[in-house]
């Protein structure tokens, strides 16, 4: 059954794909990229949904593989500049959820200027200005809790209500230094609450974890019943394999957090970059990513699951990736300052 | 260790001038000078450096920042706990282990050697899922049994990491004080007992004295493992929001890194256990005792009478927390959906290995990875630590002295701090090895050196040169000798090194974790990633991956030897 909607996808999307445009240049291009063999992927996509689309890719196109190295936002960051410190140009695709990476790469002429096929048709929040990078997906960052451990009428409503200090110990909060989803969270919260909001929470001695993936396993096992943000995907696919979990989306308004990919100025393999840039944007792909991964995107035709909240319907906390850009530095300072690591 | 005498052995090779060999053990020497001084050379350097030229400014932010203060106080704390637990630990199960009669005592030496080379931050992992505070295993049972609210171990806490740390470290003290232990002589302890003392006071002014030097350099050896220390720190420290000195300067690399700052604070770490090594070294240096030293003598074993089974009892509670529990866990995790829930049909699943092996693309690469610099650095450093000491033994060339010195000197370079140094050191032309496997290969070769040569040199040691100089009055040359008569004669000494360095290889976290690229990773590597993500399953397959290829290989080592990995020839 899932193996063949699998290649019911994979027929769409390489129709799709083909029959794009003229079909001439397409050919030369896959050629191309049949030649290159391969496309490396930096990717902070969480783990299971990065590799689902690096599978897709490879069936739809068998004989081109794709490389994937996932890591948090910021290490996938830290690795590239680490890497070009020591002249190795290794990847070609970039994806992570701190927007402000993108206006730094671009800024230091890292990206090449491509877009993919059909994005025309994205919100505005989606697209860069100047045409380097494009939103893959978003998540908006939510509360988590578990509902074995809280009575929903106990559970907190809003973000404010995670000072209380009952919550003393029970709760979990990933890391900004690690994750670009909680980096833009915390901004967002800083714009909203003031840095005071998490020298209170700090209060309330949470646990640290690292990724945004992270905090709905440790709310599922029960470790702490309450998490502090965390994307809502997380939560979701968490709650959807038959673990306790409810999601809150706060009242004051919630993070929205959209999550560039780019093409780099170096890629070892252009064509094949473009080819993967181009597929991952295409309805099918984004459709696999809103079903499976039960992330939202800026495909105007993708369909969510019906007990899914529209984007439309939250109140939507937006930040500008430029301002995250230059208050990243505080950012990590801060939290680290507040919460001890 | 200063039992060599025989002078005769030193003036054959002192009087026969230069020959041809005599390349080779320069070669050999320039190499392990170049491994050594090149990467602490660069730190020292980087440490000091700023675009406007020399500065002491980034020792100065290091020894100000407070979250740096707090940091080193951490490790402080951590290394001093974990040294004094490992000792409660460590020395009364050498004490029951050598000179009772403490039933099973070969199942306890084996589950130490177990407990021995399990990777500490596999160890810390697994203690997450046994005592983090509300969904830990062993909680929810004291929970369950008692109705209590609070945890019975908050494993994310600095008790918590000490706990943890000492477990995996405890085995160092054991096997320093249980070796002393076996080469006393119980002659003194039965002279003190026809006097009339009482078997407390026989063992509180007999036999302590004459174990203390072991006592303290085993607490000084936990101390440096602890110091060194980066995954445990990493999975029980951080979710607890603090730092020790090595997560800290992990933390410093990232981006925007501050390698400088890395650096400088890299050096007091540097400083602290070339101290603790120095102390020591005296205090073996020390040990006059006649009564140790040699295997003359009888070794009675003390009766334990009734005490015999609770005093098992009391070494295997110990060595259920370092392996039994965890591995008990981890096996769980591998096989479930979710580790925290009960162990029912609905829970188990294989997918978890489907996905660790087939599904998640890093897999494959790592583990040939890791293979391939196991084999590698094995090859080349039980090879480089075979002839070095060679050299050392037979005093082959001027300054062998300054050779074993740097070969043992790796002991006091924490992997993170080397790793700083190699960073700095090879991102740069004409040597360019960062992104490739070849840095980790200098790393290891680096990190395992002493190893390699401490066991290299017991080796040696063993081998009376005498054939040797059969061999040259026959007129054979040196490498002639050392190929037809030497290595014969070492062969199952260098597979012991070649062993020590692939088990110590393919568990290294601390360096790698710091020089690796997406396409260099290696297990230790992938598990630290899955860690950060909360991939619980995938690591508890990785995990056990990892412990089946140590296990084979220490299987391989003990049918080679024909004796027990912590030398116990029973």
């Amino acid at each position: 059954m899932a193996e063949r909607r699998l290649l019911t996808i994979v027929m769409a999307i390489s129709g799709a794909v083909v029959f794009a445009g003229p079909a001439f240049a397409q050919d030369a291009r896959l050629e191309a990229a049949r030649k290159e063999g391969k496309v490396v992927w930096y990717t902070s996509l969480a783990l299971p949904s990065a590799e689902k689309v690096a599978k897709l890719f490879e069936a739809a196109y068998p004989g081109i593989k794709v490389e994937v190295h996932r890591t948090g936002s910021q290490r996938v960051l830290q690795r590239v500049m680490q890497e070009l410190q020591a002249n190795i140009k290794n990847a070609d695709v970039l994806h992570t959820s701190d927007a402000g990476h993108f206006v730094l790469l671009k800024e230091k002429k890292l990206l090449m200027k491509y877009t993919p096929a059909g994005v025309e048709k994205f919100p505005p929040g989606f697209k860069d200005r100047d045409g380097y990078h494009y939103g893959l997906r978003a998540t908006v960052s939510v509360i988590g809790y578990n509902p074995k451990v809280i009575p929903p009428a106990e559970a907190p409503k809003t973000w404010k209500d995670l000072l209380d200090p009952k919550w003393k110990g029970k709760m979990v909060t990933a890391h900004p230094g690690y994750s670009g989803i909680i980096a833009t969270h915390v901004l967002a919260l800083v714009n909203l609450h003031g840095w005071d909001y998490f020298k209170q929470l700090a209060q309330n001695k949470l646990m640290l974890v690292q990724s945004a993936v992270d905090p709905s396993g440790v709310v599922a096992s029960g470790e702490r019943p309450v998490a502090v943000n965390g994307g809502d995907y997380t939560f979701a696919q968490t709650k959807r394999k038959g673990n306790p979990i409810e999601i809150v989306y706060p009242k004051e308004g919630v993070p929205l957090i959209v999550s560039p990919t780019a093409i780099t100025s170096f890629a070892p393999h252009p064509n094949t970059a473009r080819l993967f840039t181009d597929f991952i944007f295409t309805r099918e792909v984004q459709q696999v990513l809103a079903d499976s991964e039960d992330l939202y995107t800026g495909h105007p035709e993708v369909k969510y699951p019906a007990d899914k909240p529209k984007l439309h319907e939250l109140k939507l906390l937006e930040s500008d990736p430029d301002e995250l850009e230059r208050r990243t530095e505080e950012i990590r300072k801060r939290f680290v300052e507040f919460f001890g690591a | 260790m200063n039992h060599e005498a025989p002078v005769a052995r030193t003036l054959p090779s002192r009087l026969e001038g230069i020959d041809r060999s005599l390349p080779v053990w320069v070669m050999a020497a320039l190499a392990l000078a170049l491994l050594i001084l090149l990467p602490l050379g660069w730190l020292a350097y980087v440490s000091v450096s700023s675009e406007s030229g020399a500065t002491l400014a980034h020792y100065g932010r290091v020894f100000t920042d407070p979250h740096l203060q707090k940091a080193l106080w951490n490790t402080v704390v951590l290394a001093f706990w974990v040294g004094l637990a490992s000792l409660a630990i460590g020395a009364p199960m050498a004490w029951l282990s050598a000179r009772t009669d403490l039933p099973g005592k070969r199942v306890i030496r084996g589950l130490m050697m177990a407990s021995f080379v399990t990777p500490p931050f596999l160890g810390a992992f697994a203690w997450v899922m046994l005592a983090g505070p509300n969904a830990g295993v062993l909680n929810k049972l004291y929970r369950a049994l008692t109705g209590a609210e609070d945890p019975l171990v908050n494993i994310f806490s600095m008790p918590g990491l000490i706990f943890v740390v000492a477990l995996y470290t405890f085995p160092y003290v054991f096997i320093m004080i249980a070796n002393t232990l076996e080469l006393i002589a119980s002659d003194l302890e039965e002279a003190a007992s026809i006097l009339g003392a009482g078997r407390l006071q026989v063992a509180l002014t007999v036999t302590l004295p004459m174990v203390a030097p072991a006592i303290l350099s085993g607490f000084i050896l936990a101390v440096l493992q602890a110091l060194a220390l980066f995954g445990s720190p990493a999975i029980l420290a951080l979710p607890a929001g603090f730092h020790t000195i090595t997560t800290q300067i992990w933390a410093l690399f990232h981006y925007p890194p501050k390698v400088e700052m890395a650096a400088a604070f890299s050096i007091p770490l540097l400083l602290a256990t070339a101290l603790l090594l120095l102390l020591q070294k005296r205090l073996l240096g020390r040990r006059g005792y006649a009564s140790v030293g040699g295997k003359g003598g009888q070794r009675r074993r003390i009766p334990l009478g009734v005490w015999r089974y609770p005093a098992l009892l009391g070494c295997l509670a110990v060595l259920a927390c370092s392996i039994f529990l965890p591995y008990g866990i981890l096996a769980k995790a591998a096989f479930s959906r979710a580790w925290a829930q009960p162990m029912t049909w609905e829970n188990f699943t294989l997918g978890n290995f489907w996905f660790t092996f087939f599904q998640y693309s890093s897999t494959q690469s790592a583990i040939l990875n890791t293979i391939e610099l196991g084999i590698m650095t094995a090859c080349v450093g039980a090879g480089l630590a075979a002839l070095l000491a060679y050299i050392a033994n037979r005093k082959l060339i001027l300054g062998h002295q300054l050779l074993t010195f740097l070969a043992l000197a790796p002991v006091v370079i924490p992997g993170v701090v080397l790793a700083v140094g190699l960073f700095v050191a090879y991102t740069r032309p004409p040597l360019l090895l960062y992104g490739t496997l070849w840095i980790l290969f200098v790393a290891y070769v680096t990190k395992e050196m002493p190893v390699g040569y401490s066991q290299s040199d017991a080796t040696f040691r063993g081998i009376h040169p005498e054939l040797e100089e059969a061999g040259r009055i026959l007129g054979a040359g040196r490498l002639r000798i050392l190929k037809e008569i030497t290595a014969p004669l070492a062969r199952s000494g260098i597979i012991a090194t070649w062993c020590f360095i692939f088990i110590g290889v393919i568990r290294e976290l601390s360096a790698s974790i710091i020089l690796f690229t997406p396409g260099t990773k290696v297990i230790s590597v992938v598990i630290f990633d899955l860690k950060e993500e909360g991939q619980f399953g995938a690591i508890a397959v990785l995990g056990l991956f990892m412990l089946a290829m140590t296990f084979a290989i220490v299987v391989l080592m003990q049918t080679v030897l024909g004796r027990d990995f912590l030398g116990a020839k029973e």
